[in-house]
């Protein structure tokens, strides 16, 4: 009798209990602020501790290679749903339940209570995001897609007013159309390969006829189509700056994850179909991802200096951020992946802590707070939540100035934090590759110089922000802060702090990650041949 | 049959894309639900075409060419039910949109005469 062991059931548990902690929740009565709110925090510090745990695992030998598979109902790859953990996985889980536990803590005082199910959907969107993760299906990852979008839909529309509900439609026309082609993808990808297992697909590229070449390069186009529009590529995501700034604050900081999914699904498909291994397609739309980032990067850089107000402003940080990695992508080379990777890591914690922050420095401005009373009245929820300014800590304004500046710093890619270190060790690493003829192909350079704009112009659009709320608005009186509004975004900050004290540390993980990610042919031969769990039938046992 | 399939996925799926351009949510519901059907025709039809041949079987040896592929009638499923909690779930945020704004214009407010 065959086993499996405890420890590997931890692949499929930061999707199982964001699901039953989300079901455990409807039936709570809403005026039960507290059980939900505890109920809802424990179980992300759970998801946080095995993130944690899975990434130990993975970085730390459990599974040789430091690839986890887990097989869902026992099926042997490719023919059932196989989950797969890496370090690149890992290293997402534990962003994202580092994002959401900072989230959850910020909306315990007001947010989750000018709408119902707000924990509900949360954790669904958790489970989503988890899945998109950990599953080496196509298919499934449709559904773990939709698991997040639905979640999504609801928490976008969390606490109904005019100006969401329009932003709303949009977004989720939108979403929906993606969707369709993302389905069209598939298909073409099960007609050309006859898999939708993404590492046999991998291995299968190279054999395929030039009929079916074809038919696979259109359907991972059209596949790539429909996680572009989630990460935003220009000319795909215009959706997204209106959407961030009328989303509420908790739920923006959680789309700046959600936009890390589309790129994320983009880096590991490319990185697995179209890799050395993929014969006539190797290297196939890289350079098209180049490009598109680089437009996605001055698209994003011209809105920043555009935009009036923060939400809008950090929106289009999003973009930035995500055209700045899509164009990494493209000119993927192994350094070149670690300190885009970094990138990642630093621009998505400063990213979610501003659009905390942009919702505190409203409070700095009358009009922001008649805007939440509407909110509240149009809703109607039974018993009004007390105020949210109640106790206040001491130094608000010296605490908004000073976390907006390391937000500011971290953004624009200015020393001395974490996005600087990213800034230079890409070009350094960019620069390092030198090609067969000795020159810097003119796209490298291309990309350096959208790079820096994209910097200055996010320096000079926050500034120009920072100036006007902390200085310019003549007599302010200081908005009274909850602790729990103030410690998230602190712990945020200080991980990004961190990030730039432990580069040495977190570049040596980042640099397996991408050696690990590099190659294909170890995942083949874990993933295709993780043995089934053979179990004897009960009488012979006996 | 290929002809009849692929003339029946491209007319709805045209029909759909033009539909969800114009301004009234009504036009757009229709659009996405045609696109949505196409879709599920067209992921039905990726495990190629055939008319009488089962799809299951429990017999070992037998030839494969025989029976139709199992995979995207499972995928179908999966899809249809997908997208209808996704449209209706749609729906219901066009009926609130309709009732707070007034208006079934898409942007929420008449365009101006």
């Amino acid at each position: 009798m065959n086993a499996l062991p405890f420890l590997q059931h931890f692949i499929v548990l930061p999707i199982l209990l964001p699901l039953l902690a989300g079901a455990l929740l409807i039936p709570v009565k809403q005026s039960r602020y507290t059980l939900k709110f505890a109920l809802s925090v424990t179980n992300t510090v759970l998801l946080w501790l095995l993130a944690a745990a899975l990434l130990v695992m993975a970085d730390g030998g459990y599974w040789p290679d430091g690839i986890g598979v887990y097989l869902a109902a026992n099926w042997p790859a490719p023919f059932g749903i196989a989950l797969l953990v890496d370090r690149l996985t890992a290293l997402m889980l534990l962003l994202t339940a580092t994002i959401a536990l900072a989230v959850l803590v910020f909306s315990a005082k007001r947010w989750d209570r000018v709408g119902i199910q707000f924990h509900t959907l949360f954790q669904f969107l958790l489970m989503g995001l988890n899945g998109a993760f950990l599953t080496n299906d196509l298919f499934n990852l449709f559904v773990f897609f939709e698991v997040m979008l639905a979640a999504s839909y609801g928490l976008v529309l969390h606490g109904y007013n005019l100006q969401r509900i329009r932003a709303g439609m949009q977004y989720i026309a939108i979403n929906l159309v993606a969707s369709f082609l993302f389905l069209i993808g598939v298909a073409l990808i099960y007609a050309a390969s006859g898999t939708l297992n993404l590492t046999d697909l991998g291995m299968r590229v190279a054999l395929l006829g030039t009929e079916d070449t074809w038919l696979l390069a259109i359907g991972v186009t059209t596949l790539g189509l429909a996680f572009l529009t989630k990460g935003a590529m220009w000319p795909l995501g215009f959706w997204l700056p209106g959407t961030y700034a009328s989303a509420s604050a908790p739920v923006a900081a959680m789309l700046v994850l959600m936009t890390k999914v589309g790129v994320y699904a983009v880096l590991r498909v490319w990185m697995t179909v179209f890799g050395d291994g993929a014969g006539a397609l190797a290297g196939f739309g890289f350079t098209a991802l180049t490009i598109g980032g680089m437009a996605t990067l001055f698209f994003g850089a011209v809105g920043m200096l555009a935009s009036q107000d923060g939400g809008r402003m950090a929106g289009y940080g999003a973009i930035i951020s995500s055209g700045t990695l899509l164009a990494v992508i493209g000119l993927a080379g192994g350094p070149v992946l670690a300190s885009g990777l970094y990138y990642l890591l630093g621009s998505t914690l400063a990213m979610a802590a501003f659009m905390l922050l942009v919702e505190l420095t409203d409070r700095i401005r009358p009009p922001g707070a008649a805007l939440i009373a509407i909110t509240m009245e149009a809703f109607a929820i039974e018993d009004k939540p007390e105020d949210p300014v109640g106790q206040g800590i001491p130094g608000t304004l010296a605490f908004l100035g000073l976390s907006f500046a390391a937000c500011a710093l971290v953004i624009s890619g200015m020393p001395p934090l974490s996005g600087f270190v990213a800034k230079f060790s890409l070009f350094h690493a960019l620069l390092d590759i030198l090609p067969t003829d000795g020159r810097i192909p003119g796209l490298t350079w291309g990309f350096i110089a959208l790079v820096i704009v994209g910097g200055l112009a996010a320096i000079i659009a926050l500034m120009r922000l920072g100036v006007r709320i902390f200085w310019a608005s003549g007599d302010i009186a200081p908005p009274r802060l909850q602790f729990t509004e103030a410690a998230p975004i602190t712990a945020l900050v200080t991980f990004c702090v961190l990030l730039t004290v432990q580069a040495g540390p977190v570049f040596d993980y980042l640099d397996r990650t991408v050696a690990g990610l590099t190659q294909t042919s170890t995942y083949g031969e874990r993933v295709l041949q993780e043995p089934a769990v053979t179990r004897m039938p009960r009488q012979e046992a006996e | 049959m290929e002809i009849v399939i692929a003339l029946a996925v491209g007319v709805m799926f045209g029909s759909g894309i033009w539909l969800i351009l114009r301004p009234r949510t009504f036009q757009l519901i229709t659009g996405l639900l045609l696109m949505s059907y196409a879709v599920n025709i067209f992921i039905f039809a990726m495990g190629r075409l055939s008319v009488d041949r089962p799809p299951i079987t429990l017999s070992p040896d037998i030839d494969p060419s025989q029976f139709a592929d199992p995979l995207p009638q499972a995928l179908v499923l999966t899809a249809i039910v997908i997208g209808f909690a996704t449209t209706a779930l749609y729906l219901v945020i066009m009926i609130g949109a309709r009732g707070l704004t007034g208006s079934d214009h898409v942007d929420g407010k008449e365009p101006r005469e």
